[in-house]
């Protein structure tokens, strides 16, 4: 059957317009496409490394971010607590302060008050211990002998007159 | 395949005894062919095989249409080396219809049907010495050279523009389908090296799947049985038979001459070396008429369901409305099937290819 039998002219013609397709194919078509569609899904390939990696480098970065939020937080809280307890501090240490120095002045004022008044009791003696003396000169007529014996006399008599 | 060209023809023999006995069941099928309707058996009976294979070879005009009386064809130029008178270019209007031209003519039957003939000096008819005419086949092949280059180089200048993106559109497709035969058919059948073999086998894929599809279609650009002639799938086969071979490594070679089998089978008597050797040449064999079979048949087949339209005019209105029906309907099916077998087709031949020229780089294992 002639169909079966390849004819010379076609084969001819095939090889002809097959090897020049093939040659032009070669040098213009084919590795230029291979080519730069291979280096596109490299281009992807690496973007989307890329991508990820920024992704991540994203979210550690947001978590550090939230971190030091957090740090932040408890130091404006420490701060403030411990404000707080400077603050509570101070006025109890002035009101202790205060308290301690207004006693201390109010002792002292007693004690002041205590001195003057022994001084002014003791001036207070002598000076009724010599009235008295004078009184009893005056009304004796006549110095005592023994000043001093006459002193602790008058002395005892006025502790007895005047008890404070 | 030219259906279109076989209805024309029929319709050509039948308008001699026009009825319109089934002018409804003729609109029916007004989609398929408007002369169903018109149809009325003739004396002489349709011999089929002579159709289908006056379809399937190769011819020196190309037919594209019949309007009125009128043949439309495109009378392509014949180009000869007559045994006596030198070389020979005219058209092959000059020797159509049995018509006899400076010696040449074209006889219908014979050894010789449908080619070109001349007498020598003894007076027998033989074929010129050299015929190296644009057939139809020849001119389809060349167009679909022509188609494939417009259908690539766009493509490849899109990139050559330094673009970063993807195409869209027609070219994004192209590049889909090349993506697809490299990553699915190439890279993982011929290994490695597959960059130097990607051009090879990505031509002969699109050029075997452009063929096929440009065969499929019944009207002029396309309906040229190329893939199904087998000059051309032996040279595709020769190809990579060429290409097999010479990527051969050493290993190669010496699993076909010194095979490691036990040596009675290669001494004294090389049976082994012999079949490996056989089997060298049946590869690329198998190639090609695989690819010449497979085409051809499906050709033949949607011929075949076309003819049992005409054969069954003379069973009377009902039946050939009825086999013409099953006949459209398994047409449909068949161009359907057809459309795949192309893909497959190509599919199959590049990966075959791929798959040998692996078996042809192996390197010396352990």
């Amino acid at each position: 059957m002639s169909l079966l039998i390849p004819d010379t002219g076609l084969l001819f013609w095939m090889a002809l317009s097959f090897g020049i397709m093939f040659f032009i194919l070669a040098k213009f078509g084919f590795p230029v496409i291979t080519k730069a569609v291979e280096k596109r899904s490299a281009y992807i390939h690496d973007s989307l490394d890329a991508a990820r990696k920024a992704e991540e480098q994203l979210a550690t970065i947001r978590q550090q971010a939230d971190a030091i939020l957090a740090q932040a937080h408890g130091e404006r809280n420490t701060i403030l607590s411990e404000a707080q307890e400077t603050k509570t501090m101070i006025v109890k240490k002035a009101r202790e302060e205060a308290d301690t120095e207004a006693r201390r002045r109010l002792s002292k004022a007693w004690d002041d008050i205590e001195i003057s008044k022994k001084k002014a009791l003791n001036e207070l003696r002598k000076d009724v211990a010599g009235i008295s003396v004078r009184i009893a000169e005056k009304v004796i007529g006549e110095h005592l002998k023994d000043d001093h014996k006459q002193q602790e006399f008058i002395n005892k008599l006025l502790a007895e007159e005047i008890k404070i | 395949m030219s259906s279109g060209f076989l209805r024309n023809r029929l319709y050509r023999e039948a308008m001699k005894t026009r009825h319109n006995i089934q002018l409804f069941f003729g609109l029916l099928f007004l989609f398929l062919t408007v002369t169903i309707g018109t149809l009325k058996a003739e004396e002489n009976k349709i011999n089929v095989t002579e159709i289908i294979a006056e379809h399937l070879a190769d011819s020196y005009e190309w037919h594209i249409t019949k309007w009125g009386d009128k043949e439309i064809s495109i009378h392509l130029p014949i180009i000869v080396k007559s045994r006596t008178s030198g070389w020979h270019v005219f058209s092959s209007s000059q020797v159509s219809h049995g018509a006899t031209y400076k010696g040449f003519h074209i006889p219908h039957e014979g050894s010789h049907a449908g080619k070109l003939t001349e007498h020598n000096s003894t007076g027998e008819e033989v074929r010129p010495a050299i015929d190296i005419s644009l057939t139809k086949n020849a001119v389809g092949l060349i167009m679909n050279c022509l188609l494939l280059l417009l259908i690539i180089l766009p493509l490849a200048r899109w990139y050559k523009r330094g673009e970063q993106q993807a195409p869209k559109g027609f070219k994004g497709a192209v590049e889909l389908l090349i993506t697809y035969v490299l990553d699915e058919i190439i890279k993982p059948c011929v290994g490695e090296e597959y960059r130097k073999y990607a051009t090879f086998l990505l031509t002969v894929f699109f050029f075997i799947f452009i063929s096929n599809l440009m065969g499929l279609m019944p009207f002029f650009p396309g309906g040229a049985n190329i893939t199904g002639n087998i000059a051309v799938t032996m040279f595709l086969a020769l190809c990579t038979f060429v290409v097999v071979n010479i990527s051969g490594t050493k290993e190669y070679w010496k699993e076909i001459l010194w095979p490691d089998v036990p040596s009675w089978l290669k001494v004294p008597l090389p049976i082994m070396p012999l079949i490996e050797l056989f089997g060298v040449f049946t590869k690329p064999f198998a190639l090609m008429i695989r690819l010449f079979a497979n085409i051809m048949a499906g050709h033949a087949v949607i011929l075949g369901l076309v003819c049992v339209i005409f054969i069954s005019v003379t069973m009377g209105a009902a039946i050939n409305s009825g086999m013409s029906v099953v006949a459209v309907l398994f047409g449909i099916f068949m161009n359907f099937l057809e459309l795949l077998v192309a893909f497959i087709q190509a599919y199959v031949f590049t990966l075959l290819s791929s798959v040998f020229i692996n078996m042809a780089r192996v390197k010396h294992h352990g």
